[in-house]
């Protein structure tokens, strides 16, 4: 199957500023995919240039087999909500879906206003009115409207108050669960991408330190507790992400397909916050002392 | 019908506390044969969760033939799991009441029977897989 995203060595310079820089990955399609890192990971450019927002200063990046937004077929394939939801203050609700009408080949109106109305908006109203929640609907429901293959998200709720974020992320399952559509969803916010997405992708300074089904992740991440011990004495198949050690007890968060078959470690699952916080200190770590990682 | 909740703090993947929930209902008899699970639109709209997870849940309710699907129709209960009898649920449950009440005696506070209760538990478990 074609990749959702795929992109080689793909770079974005501003001035003498990379925000991303030679960054290769793969996102699957027909999936719900959560993009998580640290501020300045290039998230934001990551996805910007899947849109054809920004075009790239080095590398390669395909999104459903084909250029971003290099053709009219191409833009209506891919749905876009960009960070904070932008609509045009001005414009009537209304007209935001007259536009949609003209711009998108695609578009079903019928869709759109029957989404709208379920919100109780009145399509009258103009966009700079609307609280975030709505902002935020209305964006989803342009989004939707055109029927793409691919809908990108870029921390789309991050503003939102929890009853306004719940109901946006409703709206979203809702239509994955209708429409056979692939989702790439970029989020500070651990918790909701445990609800609503099926695979992850941990990017910290351009690079992909983890990606995979959130399902694997989580049957091969275990918390190891027990006596105090050296984690290279472990057996070869498990691989520690992060051990911490006071002057009796050791405590390592350890990758393995593998039964963890010693009696001396007490094994708990992780919650995939904490797995996230670790592949992310663990990189950190790796840039800011990279001699002691040859070992 | 009965309604899924999702603990996202606990560390358990939502498919399992789907499944772990229509097994409770079944066991409390909350749920009984023929009785229809909620559809996967209905919880996704509810619980605003990834379909591929209540598809997943249900995929494996089905696989312990616990449910059967019916294409168009929705997800059904087969079987239930409340099958032992209360004629022995009733002196299991007297003989642990009689232990509770040893524990306490011993001076044990609630938390460190839990703990006692587990990890016996979880020992004996592991016997009986070695």
């Amino acid at each position: 199957m074609t990749p959702a995203v795929e992109t080689a060595g793909l770079g974005k310079r501003y001035g003498n500023r990379w925000a991303l820089s030679d960054c290769t990955l793969s996102i699957p399609p027909a999936r719900v995919v959560g993009l998580v890192g640290p501020n300045g990971a290039g998230k934001t450019t990551l996805l910007s240039l899947a849109v054809g927002l920004l075009s790239p200063t080095s590398g390669s990046i395909n999104v459903l087999g084909a250029e971003p937004a290099s053709t009219a077929r191409q833009m209506s394939r891919v749905g876009f909500v960009a960070q904070d939801t932008p609509l045009y203050s001005n414009l009537s609700i209304a007209d935001h879906l007259q536009l949609g009408a003209h711009l998108n080949p695609g578009w079903d109106n019928h869709l759109a206003q029957g989404r709208l109305e379920r919100l109780d908006l009145d399509l009258g109203q103009p966009a700079g009115s609307l609280s975030g929640g709505q902002r935020a609907q209305v964006a989803l429901t342009l989004a939707i409207a055109k029927h793409p293959e691919l809908l990108i998200l870029d921390e789309p709720v991050a503003r939102l108050d929890p009853l306004a974020r719940r109901e946006f992320l409703q709206v979203l399952m809702e239509t994955v669960a209708e429409e056979q559509v692939s989702v790439v969803l970029s989020s500070h916010l651990v918790a909701d991408l445990e609800r609503v997405c099926d695979y992850l992708v941990v990017l910290v300074a351009s690079l992909v330190q983890v990606d995979g089904e959130i399902e694997k992740l989580r049957a091969s991440h275990f918390r190891l507790t027990g006596p105090r011990r050296d984690p290279g004495s472990l057996p070869k198949n498990q691989r520690v992400i992060e051990a911490s050690h006071t002057d009796r007890q050791t405590t390592l968060l350890v990758c393995t397909e593998e039964p963890i078959l010693d009696p001396a470690w007490t094994v708990e699952p992780i919650r995939l916050e904490d797995l996230v916080l670790a592949y992310m200190r663990q990189a950190r770590e790796a840039r800011t002392a990279p001699l002691l990682r040859q070992s | 019908m009965i309604e899924f909740h999702l603990d996202t703090g606990s560390g358990v993947s939502p498919y399992l506390q789907i499944v772990h929930q229509v097994r409770q209902a079944l066991r409390l008899g909350l749920l009984s044969e023929g009785d229809q699970l909620p559809t996967v639109k209905e919880v996704v709209a509810r619980l605003a969760i990834n379909p591929n997870t209540v598809l997943k849940a249900y995929r494996e309710l089905e696989h312990d033939e616990l449910v059967a699907g019916r294409p168009g129709i929705g997800t059904f209960v087969t079987r239930t799991l409340s099958d032992a009898p209360m004629a022995q649920l009733g002196p299991l449950r007297h003989d642990l009441q009689r232990w509770l009440g040893k524990a306490r005696l011993a001076g044990l506070d609630d938390e460190s029977i839990e703990a006692l209760f587990v990890d016996t538990f979880r020992a004996s478990t592991e016997e009986g897989v070695a």
